[in-house]
């Protein structure tokens, strides 16, 4: 999937002002070099084994396999890495990859805060000041996780423009990379924004297929007949794509948030009731109104809540490759419970919805088939906020 | 090719360029204040285009934005009808400066066309960098508007020349890095960067980011062909109230007497 001038097909490109121009080109010179250089390569490995936790487990999920009797399920554990999600992949290697640049401080947007605890996480580690973005909306939802990153030293910003959630969180981090952009880089937590972020984030990701591909063959003996991921940005699901992209007969299926359920107007499905626009630095699918204004969206979860999809996503969903279906609030809280109680492992309310689908999709295959969840995250920080949904006066 | 209307206005003077957001607060006053700023002596007028999210912006033309929504006066129709409403009663040129997701969602080719139809001389794109202007710059040219690129103070000398090689009505040269706003120093050296483009260019340049006082507009007009003056326009019409027409046209008149 190679990409040519910073595009995937039509998708993607650097929409973004003249004065972040020259710290992309900074950005993509910096990257082509160490992408290719053994000694950051060695050293990422290390961090991603050693710190991180990786390889992550491939689970066969036994007792949802018999529940649903079709095909087996198997669960990508990256809740289980340090962080507890896929973030933690993509910091590390930008934290790195700053500091070889010679910058002294990272910026980061956030919704829910996984993306900001890791790179919080992230820079604590490698010595960098941080500083993460986050709407005010947002902090007040995850108020435990704005604790969290202050712990690991890093300063949070409550972004009060616009909708003051993920969008305006964006917007926020882009201006004040625009004002500082020689000390600073901006770590983008998803395969979204100008060239080279999707690539650039897409590559820090694709460990999770590269894992996958192998284990799954290891354990089976055969592909997948399907690989099932949430889609907010869309970082855990093109990781889990990748290394299956020219695998032909494998299924890619991305989970979009349709929230309250799509006929309401209140969801976050880009690619099901977006349509394609230039928005924070890249063409792609996007909410929108009639006259090109980004919409408000909603999802119960706040890392899907996001009114675009990544270019790589976009061209994968134009060309027929990837397929991208629909889960609500309710169906992705009824498999928050489901994962729970049939196999002891609590997921975020994002990645339960990939499982929501594959509930559906398991019993209408064969039982020599197998399929595989990308189990983005773990649950243990929607726990409280899936009480409240179910009614339960909890907080945290 | 004929002689650029835009380009034209720094002609024989050093020009002043005035921004102000269409139906910020409503469109009928948006178009009164056109009138208030032509008075004043502004030689070109930039009408800024709502948009949900405005990235490149500081507060102030952020909540220009908002209080155009809130007005009821973002949609583009509406906007074109008030600029074309002002035939025959304005003479400097009109241009838009529109983030591009608006302006794509229209369609390039029937937005080009109904900017030529209503009296546009031109447009800024402020997230469509010099990389990205292919898809707009053919039907632009089609209908004969001008494409007014920015050059910011990270940008390279390799950039500079590209840029400034295809210009068309002016150069915007950012004054400063981060968003649109009122900014007490200007510390970027303008002087170096307007020779800098000047090497590659007739077309003329203008300095806009930050500037609000007849001090500054002296100072850098010492460099450049104009300065753009977006926010401190903007915080006239968001304070004076009944008083903002006299308001606009006599700042713009004292920034006019500072440019000499």
């Amino acid at each position: 999937m190679n990409i040519k001038h910073g595009r995937f097909g039509e998708f993607g490109g650097q929409y973004v002002p003249e004065t972040l121009m020259s710290a992309l080109a900074e950005l993509e010179k910096a990257y082509m070099y160490y992408k290719y250089d053994r000694l950051f390569n060695e050293e990422l490995d290390y961090l991603l084994n050693e710190y991180a936790g990786r390889p992550s487990r491939l689970y066969l999920a036994e007792n949802m396999t018999k529940d649903l009797g079709g095909a087996r399920v198997y669960l990508k554990r990256e809740d289980l890495n340090h962080t507890g999600s896929h973030k933690i992949n993509n910091v590390l290697g930008q934290a790195l990859l700053a500091k070889k640049m010679g910058k002294k401080r990272i910026i980061a947007e956030t919704g829910a805060g996984q993306h900001g605890v890791a790179a919080a996480t992230a820079a604590a580690l490698l010595g960098l000041e941080c500083e993460v973005f986050m709407g005010k909306e947002d902090t007040e939802r995850q108020a435990l996780n704005v604790y969290r990153m202050r712990l690991l030293g890093a300063e949070i910003h409550a972004v009060t423009s616009g909708t003051m959630t993920l969008k305006d969180a964006v917007n926020e981090t882009m201006r004040e990379w625009s004002g500082r952009v020689s000390d600073t880089h901006y770590a983008l937590g998803s395969v979204m924004g100008p060239h080279p972020f999707p690539a650039i984030v897409r590559d820090f990701q694709r460990v999770i297929s590269r894992e996958a591909r192998a284990q799954i063959l290891a354990k089976e003996q055969r592909l997948p007949a399907a690989v099932v991921a949430c889609v907010g940005g869309g970082s855990n699901s093109i990781g889990a794509f990748h290394h299956f992209t020219e695998d032909g007969g494998v299924r890619l299926i991305g989970c979009e948030a349709a929230g309250k359920g799509l006929e309401t107007g209140l969801h976050a499905a880009s690619v099901a009731k977006g349509r394609v626009g230039i928005f924070h630095g890249m063409k792609s699918y996007f909410c929108q109104d009639e006259a090109g204004q980004i919409s408000p969206v909603y999802s119960i979860s706040a890392g899907l809540d996001y009114p675009g999809i990544g270019p790589e996503h976009a061209m994968l969903h134009a060309t027929g490759r990837a397929e991208y279906v629909s889960v609500t609030d309710d169906e992705a809280v009824d498999a928050f419970y489901y994962l729970s109680r049939t196999e002891g492992i609590i997921p975020a309310i994002e990645s339960a919805h990939a499982v929501a689908y594959a509930v559906k999709l398991a019993p209408t295959l064969e039982r020599d088939e197998n399929i595989i969840i990308c189990l983005s995250g773990r649950g243990d920080k929607d726990v409280a906020a899936i009480a409240r949904y179910r009614g339960e006066d909890i907080h945290e | 090719m004929s002689k650029s209307r835009i380009s034209e206005a720094f002609h024989g003077k050093k020009a002043f360029a005035a921004y102000l957001m269409a139906g910020d607060p409503s469109l009928e006053k948006t178009r009164g204040y056109i009138l208030a700023l032509e008075a004043g002596g502004a030689d070109v007028i930039e009408i800024g285009i709502p948009f949900s999210d405005p990235i490149a912006e500081g507060e102030t033309i952020q909540g220009a934005n908002l209080r155009a929504f809130a007005g009821g006066g973002a949609g583009l129709d509406g906007i074109f009808g008030m600029v074309k409403s002002l035939r025959g009663e304005v003479s400097v040129p009109l241009l838009f400066m529109s983030y591009v997701n608006p302006v794509f969602n229209y369609g390039y080719g029937a937005f080009f066309a109904k900017c030529a139809d209503c009296g546009i001389s031109g447009l800024i794109f402020p997230d469509l960098p010099f990389e990205e202007q292919g898809e707009v710059s053919g039907p632009m040219k089609a209908h004969g508007l001008d494409l007014i690129t920015l050059v910011a103070p990270t940008s390279g000398a390799d950039r500079i020349e590209k840029i400034a090689k295809s210009a068309s009505g002016y150069v915007y040269l950012v004054s400063s890095t981060g968003v649109t706003g009122v900014r007490g120093e200007i510390t970027t050296d303008i002087a170096r960067m307007a020779g800098e483009i000047k090497k590659h260019t007739d077309v003329p340049v203008a300095v806009g980011f930050g500037i609000h006082s007849p001090r500054q507009a002296a100072e850098l007009s010492k460099h450049a062909d104009g300065i753009i003056v977006g926010s401190a326009i903007v915080n006239i019409i968001a304070e004076q109230g009944e008083n903002t027409a006299p308001a606009l046209t006599a700042y713009v008149r004292s920034m006019k007497a500072a440019l000499g």
